[in-house]
C-alpha cells in the first residue's frame, strides 16, 4: 500500500513541478495578457480593468495557486489566435496526434523487438551488425527531414500514398466522428473508401515515428536478452535442445518483458512529442501543429497549454509504465 | 603495474590509441568522425570554397555541378558552403550546453551521492522530476515564450539535460564513498570540497564524459528541430534545421536543397551517436 501511496505521492509532485516550469515561463513571456484581452487601443481604465480581471496584480504565490486551480479544473486559458478555450481547441485536436502516435508505437514495437530478438541470435554476426547500424540511424535521423524525403520518395516520385494532411478532400465531410480516431471511425461505419484513405495518409508519418522508436526497442530488446543468455536456466534449456529460437521467445523473452514494455512506453511518450515535428511536415491537424501554429501566431496561452498537455501525457506514461513493468515482472519491486 | 588491493575499482584500464581503436571500431569511427566535423567548423573559412551568406539570385536553385557541388539554395548561395559553416552553430550550441549541464549535473550527483540522508532525498526528487519532462516540448515551449535565438535554444536544452548528469554522478559517489581509497584521503586529513572535487570528481568524471556523449546525438536532433521550425538562430547565419525548413518549399523540384543539410545533420549526430555506442561497450562488455 505504502509503495502505492508513495508512486501517487511522486506523481503528483513531478506534476506540480511541470506547472511550476509552464507557469514561470508564462511569468518571463514578455507578451502582456492584460494587454490582449483589452486590446492595444483600450484607455488606460479598460487596461487596469484586465488586469485586475486576469489578477495580474496579485503577489506571485496567490497567482500560481490560482494557476494550478484553473489547471486542475480543466481550463487553460483562451486561446489568443482562435479564441476559444485552449482546453477546448486541444480536445479537438488530440485525437489526431494519438491516432498517429499509437498507429507508429505499435509497428515500432512489433519490429523492434522482432529486430531484438533476431539479432540476439547471432550476437556480432551479419545480421546482428546491420541491425545495430538500423537502430543507430534510427537514433540519429532527424524527423522532420526523414518526413520530407518519404513524402518527396513514395507521394510525389511513386505516387505509393496519398500526400499531407489526414484525410483527402472528397472525404472531408464523409468521416463522423464517434472516437476521433480515423481508422476507427471509418471502420465502425463500413465506410472502405475514406478507411483506405486514412490509411494511405497515415502510413507515412506513421513509418517516420516508428523507424524512430524501433532503434531504442531493437537496441534494448536485443541487449537484455544478451544479459539472460549466460544465465543458468538458459543454459539448462540449451543443454537440455530446445532450439536457439523458441529459447529466444518462449524462455528469455517472458523474463525481458519487463524491461522491454518500460522502454516501449518510454518511447511512446517520446512520441507524443516528437509528434510536433512530424505533424508539420506532414500537415497533420493534430496537437503539435496546434503548437507550432500557435508559435508563429505568438499565442501564449495555446504554446502554454499544449505543453503542459504533452507534458502530463509524458509523464503519466511513464508511471504507468513504472506499475505495469512490476506487474510483468514482479522482482523490480 | 602492481594491483594495489582496492575494495573498488576506481578507474577504467588506461587504453592506447591503437588498442582503443582494435577493441571498439564503432567507437574509433564515430570519434574520427566527431574530429573531422570539429575540423571542419575550425577552418570553415579557409574550406568553404564561397561566402554561406552571398546571395546569387541569377544563380538561384542550380543543381549540383562542377562549381556549386551540392547546387545552390533559392537565393543562389553555395550550398556546400552553407553547410561547411553551418557546423559553427551545432557545435557552437552543444558546446554551451555542456559548459550549462555538466557543472551542475556533477556537482549535485556529488553533494547527493557523498552526503546521502535528506541533502540526497531532496536533489534526487529535485532530478527524478526534471528527469522526466518532455525535452522537445520544453525546449520549443522556452524558445517561444523567451525569443529564438542559439543561447535560448541552449538554454532551454540544458533545462532537461542535467538531470542524467547527476543521476550517474550520484550512483558512482554512493559506491565510491565506501572505498578504502576515500577512506585513506579523510584520514590524510582531507575533507570538504577538496576530498568533493579533488578525490571523488576524478573518479566520476569518465562515467559522466560517456554519459554526455551519450546525450549529444539527441540535443543535435532536438536543436536542430528548434531551427527547422524557425526558433534557431536567426538568418542568414546558415543553420541546418533551417535550411531544411527552407528546402521544404522547393522540395519536390530542387530536394537537394533540403536533402543535403539533412543529411549533415543526420551525420553529425550518428557521430556522437556511433561514438558513445562504442564508449558504452568498451566500459560494460556485457553490451557488446
Amino acid at each position: 500500500m505504502s509503495a502505492v501511496a508513495n508512486w501517487l505521492v511522486t506523481l503528483a509532485i513531478t506534476l506540480l513541478g511541470l506547472m511550476v516550469v509552464t507557469f514561470a515561463l508564462a511569468e518571463l513571456s514578455p507578451a502582456d495578457p492584460a494587454l490582449h484581452l483589452a486590446g492595444d487601443k483600450a484607455t488606460e481604465a479598460t487596461y487596469q480593468a484586465a488586469r485586475k480581471t486576469l489578477g495580474l496584480d496579485d503577489p506571485l504565490p496567490e497567482r500560481f495557486v490560482a494557476y494550478v486551480g484553473h489547471v486542475l479544473t480543466g481550463n487553460l486559458g483562451t486561446s489568443w489566435s482562435t479564441n476559444q478555450p485552449v482546453a477546448t481547441d486541444i480536445v479537438r485536436v488530440f485525437p489526431a496526434t494519438l491516432e498517429l502516435a499509437t498507429v507508429a508505437i505499435i509497428a515500432g514495437a512489433l519490429i523492434g523487438v522482432a529486430l531484438g530478438v533476431i539479432a540476439a541470435l547471432r550476437p556480432r554476426g551479419l545480421i546482428d551488425g546491420i541491425v545495430r547500424i538500423i537502430s543507430l540511424i534510427g537514433y540519429s535521423v532527424p524527423i522532420f527531414w526523414l518526413g520530407l524525403l518519404f513524402l518527396l520518395l513514395f507521394y510525389a516520385k511513386l505516387h505509393w500514398t496519398a500526400g499531407p494532411g489526414r484525410l483527402s478532400d472528397i472525404y472531408a465531410y464523409t468521416v463522423t466522428p464517434v472516437t476521433g480516431f480515423y481508422l476507427i471511425d471509418t471502420a465502425l461505419w463500413g465506410e472502405e473508401g475514406s478507411f483506405l484513405d486514412t490509411l494511405s495518409h497515415l502510413v507515412l508519418p506513421a513509418s517516420v515515428l516508428a523507424i524512430h522508436s524501433l532503434a531504442s526497442i531493437s537496441r534494448l530488446t536485443r541487449a537484455s536478452l544478451l544479459g539472460e543468455l549466460g544465465k543458468e536456466y538458459a543454459v539448462a534449456a540449451r543443454a537440455k535442445g530446445v532450439g536457439e529460437v523458441r529459447l529466444m521467445l518462449t524462455h528469455l523473452l517472458p523474463n525481458v518483458a519487463g524491461t522491454v514494455l518500460t522502454v516501449i512506453a518510454l518511447a511512446y511518450a517520446t512520441l507524443l512529442e516528437g509528434a510536433v515535428l512530424t505533424e508539420t511536415v506532414f500537415g497533420w491537424p493534430g496537437l503539435g501543429r496546434y503548437m507550432t501554429t500557435a508559435i508563429f501566431a505568438s499565442d501564449m496561452p495555446a504554446v502554454l497549454g499544449g505543453t503542459l498537455v504533452i507534458g502530463v501525457c509524458f509523464v503519466i506514461v511513464n508511471a504507468i509504465t513504472d506499475i505495469l513493468a512490476r506487474i510483468v515482472d514482479p522482482r523490480l519491486s | 603495474m602492481t594491483n594495489l588491493p582496492l575494495s573498488v575499482p576506481v578507474a577504467p584500464n588506461r587504453l592506447s590509441l591503437s588498442k582503443f581503436a582494435r577493441r571498439s571500431p564503432s567507437a574509433a569511427i564515430g570519434a574520427a568522425l566527431v574530429v573531422l566535423i570539429l575540423l571542419v567548423a575550425l577552418f570553415a573559412p579557409w574550406i568553404a570554397p564561397y561566402d554561406p551568406i552571398a546571395q546569387d539570385i541569377a544563380n538561384r536553385l542550380m543543381p549540383p555541378s562542377a562549381a556549386h557541388w551540392f547546387g545552390t539554395d533559392s537565393f543562389g548561395r553555395d550550398l556546400l558552403s552553407r553547410l561547411i559553416y553551418g557546423t559553427r552553430p551545432t557545435l557552437m550550441l552543444l558546446a554551451i550546453v555542456i559548459l550549462l549541464t555538466t557543472p551542475v549535473g556533477i556537482a549535485i550527483g556529488i553533494v547527493a551521492g557523498f552526503y546521502g540522508g535528506m541533502v540526497e532525498r531532496i536533489l534526487m526528487r529535485i532530478t527524478d522530476i526534471a528527469m522526466a519532462f518532455p525535452k522537445l516540448v520544453l525546449a520549443l515551449a522556452f524558445v517561444a515564450v523567451l525569443g529564438a535565438g542559439l543561447v535560448n535554444g541552449a538554454l532551454a536544452l540544458a533545462l532537461t539535460a542535467w538531470p542524467a548528469y547527476a543521476r550517474q554522478t550520484r550512483s558512482e559517489t554512493v559506491s565510491l564513498r565506501k572505498s578504502d581509497y576515500l577512506a585513506a584521503a579523510e584520514m590524510m586529513g582531507i575533507t570538504g570540497p577538496r576530498l568533493l572535487f579533488g578525490h571523488v570528481l576524478p573518479l566520476v568524471l569518465p562515467g559522466a564524459i560517456v554519459r554526455m556523449a551519450l546525450d549529444l546525438g539527441g540535443i543535435i536532433l532536438i536543436a536542430a528541430g528548434l531551427g527547422f521550425l524557425g526558433l534557431g538562430v536567426r538568418p542568414p547565419t546558415p543553420e541546418w534545421g533551417a535550411m531544411v525548413a527552407d528546402g521544404t518549399q522547393v522540395i519536390f523540384d530542387q530536394w537537394w536543397v533540403a536533402a543535403t543539410p539533412g543529411a549533415a545533420i543526420l551525420l553529425t549526430s550518428f557521430a556522437f551517436n556511433l561514438l558513445s555506442d562504442g564508449l558504452r561497450d568498451l566500459m560494460d562488455p556485457r553490451n557488446g
